[in-house]
């Protein structure tokens, strides 16, 4: 028996010479919750399309549950569950007849896959009879995933599920994902929020149509394991400027309140950085070392690959 | 099978859960009957008529009084001046002048002959050969014996009698004339923005996505997409043809079910391309002017204003791609000449040939993949 859920050789898609995905390779387990973690316009959209077989790829393979993207497509359709980054479902049905209409094109009933959607449909099933255009962002993403899980997919593939929702909610996504992934679906999530990727088994950063790195999200941190350095002044915009043209700075991006520093070689002694700033008229300088988030690797490793 | 009910159930909940449009699609065409059943005429009323009576005597006096009983005249004014009379007409006050010389009687008397002038202002060639029409049949009605000079066609008095008899339609009326073919425009414009507008809907608010990635099978999608305004199309007729026989007393000769049968093909062509149009363009705007561009052609080369017979001869080749033509003749010859299927039969296989040909076009146009 197979165990990779998804396999993808090279795969490459162009838009008018435009590259959106370049020489993509990876695999994805049965029963892992992947994450792609990448800015807007970094190609994941186009992925997505391709693995869902909306999209015919330019060149190289797809295999999602051992049928291929292109020749056994309707197979596929049959096994995935796809949740497009834009709310894609009648706005002008209500919340049920939504769920009963995507049941009935895939064969199935409410009822016969009620357990499986039940703890995510009990959140929106008070408001069964309103119409989907009318519910919060929230609810229209727990509907969506009711919607696309209706027929027991092996796969489900979520593009950019949590956007422009709250952050109370994406929590509840999150969690409701997991419970999913403990079912055995395998799931691949895409995302724009760094924060989101901590819940993922394994994640590939991605940006410029090309995978930077594929590992567990500790690992991906552990390898850039290096105290970098958050930097508070009272001028932020000089200070990333001043940080940016420091000898010693790898890279320096802005974090909330803090610039957060990556130095080439470790700092023995913070004092030569305070005394540079001090030099370049900053005041109430804070330094403090602190521990690189994924954020910090992916922008490190975006920085490295330009 | 259970698939295709319920797109057919999804597809009417949708239609009738917006408010307007189902108001819109089976008011309007109500109202739109009536409005073009009324104003849609050729018939000529009320043609001004100014009168330039230079003999004042009993028989030219007789002679205005005709015109004066007609209801197609008004007298607008009398004077003794033709320049008058002609200021009148540029300035479009009048619309006919009859010029009587003096004289008049007295030639009438003495050789049982005597001149009229009639002047038509013929901007509207159409119209202009009606009013000459309708001005020479009350001379000639006057006295048969008169030679009348008229401006700017020269008619003989006829020595040949002629008596016309009108079939199908022994009154000229124009409503019997025009409502056929108006309730063929109404299930057109309904049949072609509904189709045309609908997947270009879908594929504006993503939702044809979502759908794309179901095991949904084209013909399923298809049948789900046309079935519903195909029914809408044929009530539509349905109400149309009642209204027609209530209200403006328009009998339907020929068979009931022979209208629906054309009208089912017919309605094939018109979905078929209201699919094409949907398949072809983005959004919804792109998609309603392609449709009113075709209708716009359609319609008004169809014969319902204008006679087919009277355009060029590359118009009346252009016609047979023209659905609309084929539609409004059967119907004119189903419900006021009664015929039957054998007098249609051309008309009724273009048709078919013509949704068979529309319908190929527009589900090889619809891919699921981008």
């Amino acid at each position: 028996m197979n165990k990779q859920s998804v396999i993808v050789k090279n795969l490459s898609k162009s838009y008018n010479n435009k590259v959106a995905l370049n020489n993509i390779s990876f695999e994805v387990k049965k029963g892992e919750l992947f994450g792609f973690i990448g800015p807007d316009g970094a190609g994941k959209t186009t992925l997505f399309r391709i693995l869902a077989t909306l999209l015919i790829p330019d060149e190289g393979s797809a295999i999602v549950e051992s049928f291929d993207v292109i020749r056994d497509y309707k197979s596929i359709r049959k096994i995935v569950g796809y949740m497009p980054g834009r709310f894609s479902l009648y706005q002008d049905l209500s919340v049920e007849e939504n769920l009963k209409f995507f049941a009935t094109i895939f064969g199935t009933t409410i009822k016969e896959n009620y357990e499986l959607i039940k703890d995510i449909y009990v959140q929106i099933e008070p408001f069964k009879n309103r119409i989907a255009g009318k519910l919060s962002g929230g609810m229209k993403q727990k509907l969506a995933l009711s919607c696309a899980l209706i027929h027991r997919p092996k796969v489900l593939f979520l593009d950019e599920p949590t956007t422009g929702v709250d952050a109370v909610s994406r929590k509840e996504f999150w969690e409701m994902l997991k419970k999913l992934n403990e079912k055995g679906i395998s799931i691949i999530v895409s995302t724009p929020y760094m924060d989101e990727a901590r819940s993922c088994n394994r994640v590939a950063l991605i940006n410029n149509g090309e995978i930077l790195s594929i590992d567990t999200p500790e690992n991906i941190i552990m390898q850039n394991d290096q105290d970098i350095l958050a930097v508070k002044t009272n001028d932020l915009y000089k200070l990333i400027l001043d940080l940016r043209s420091y000898e010693k700075t790898d890279t320096a991006f802005l974090f909330g309140e803090y610039v957060h520093l990556c130095p080439i070689k470790p700092f023995k002694d913070l004092v030569l950085l305070e005394e540079y700033l001090q030099s370049k008229q900053h005041h109430d300088i804070i330094i403090k070392k602190i521990k690189p988030g994924i954020e910090d690797c992916f922008m490190k490793l975006m920085k490295r690959s330009i | 099978m259970r698939t295709i009910i319920y797109i057919l159930r999804k597809e009417f909940r949708q239609l009738f859960r917006d408010k307007v449009m189902s108001r819109v699609i089976f008011i309007l065409p109500i109202l739109q009957l009536f409005v073009l059943a009324y104003a849609a005429t050729f018939e000529i009323k009320k043609i001004n008529l100014y009168v330039v009576d230079l003999d004042k005597s009993v028989s030219s006096r007789e002679l205005i009084n005709k015109f004066q009983g007609s209801s197609f005249f008004i007298l607008v004014d009398q004077s003794g001046s033709y320049h008058l009379a002609e200021d009148k007409l540029k300035s479009g006050k009048a619309d006919q002048i009859l010029h009587i010389p003096n004289k008049f009687e007295k030639d009438l008397n003495k050789f049982s002959f005597a001149k009229v002038q009639v002047v038509t202002d013929a901007i509207d060639g159409n119209t202009a050969l009606l009013m000459n029409a309708y001005a020479l049949s009350i001379i000639q009605d006057y006295n048969k014996d008169l030679i009348v000079e008229e401006m700017p066609i020269i008619q003989q008095a006829d020595p040949i009698n002629i008596n016309h008899s009108y079939w199908f339609n022994p009154e000229l009326n124009y409503i019997t004339y025009m409502v056929p073919g108006i309730l063929v425009l109404l299930v057109t414009i309904i049949g072609m923005f509904l189709s045309s507008m609908n997947i270009v809907k879908e594929k504006e608010n993503g939702t044809i996505e979502q759908i794309n990635v179901t095991p949904i099978r084209k013909y399923q999608f298809i049948t789900g997409k046309l079935l519903p305004f195909w029914i809408v199309g044929l009530v539509e007729l349905a109400i149309g043809l009642t209204l027609a026989w209530i209200a403006f007393n328009i009998p339907i000769l020929g068979s009931i079910w022979l209208i629906f049968l054309v009208a089912g093909v017919y309605m094939l062509v018109v979905l078929g391309f209201g699919l094409i149009i949907s398949t072809t363009a983005n959004t919804q705007q792109q998609a309603m002017f392609i449709a009113w561009f075709f209708l716009m052609i359609f319609i008004l080369m169809s014969g319902l204003f204008t006679p087919v017979e009277s355009m060029p001869e590359w118009a009346q080749i252009v016609n047979y791609a023209n659905p609309i033509a084929y539609f409004i003749k059967v119907m004119r010859m189903v419900m006021l000449k009664g015929s039957g299927f054998n007098d249609i039969a051309e008309q009724f296989f273009a048709l078919l040939t013509y949704a068979v040909f529309a319908l190929s076009v527009a589900v090889w146009r619809y891919r699921k993949t981008a």
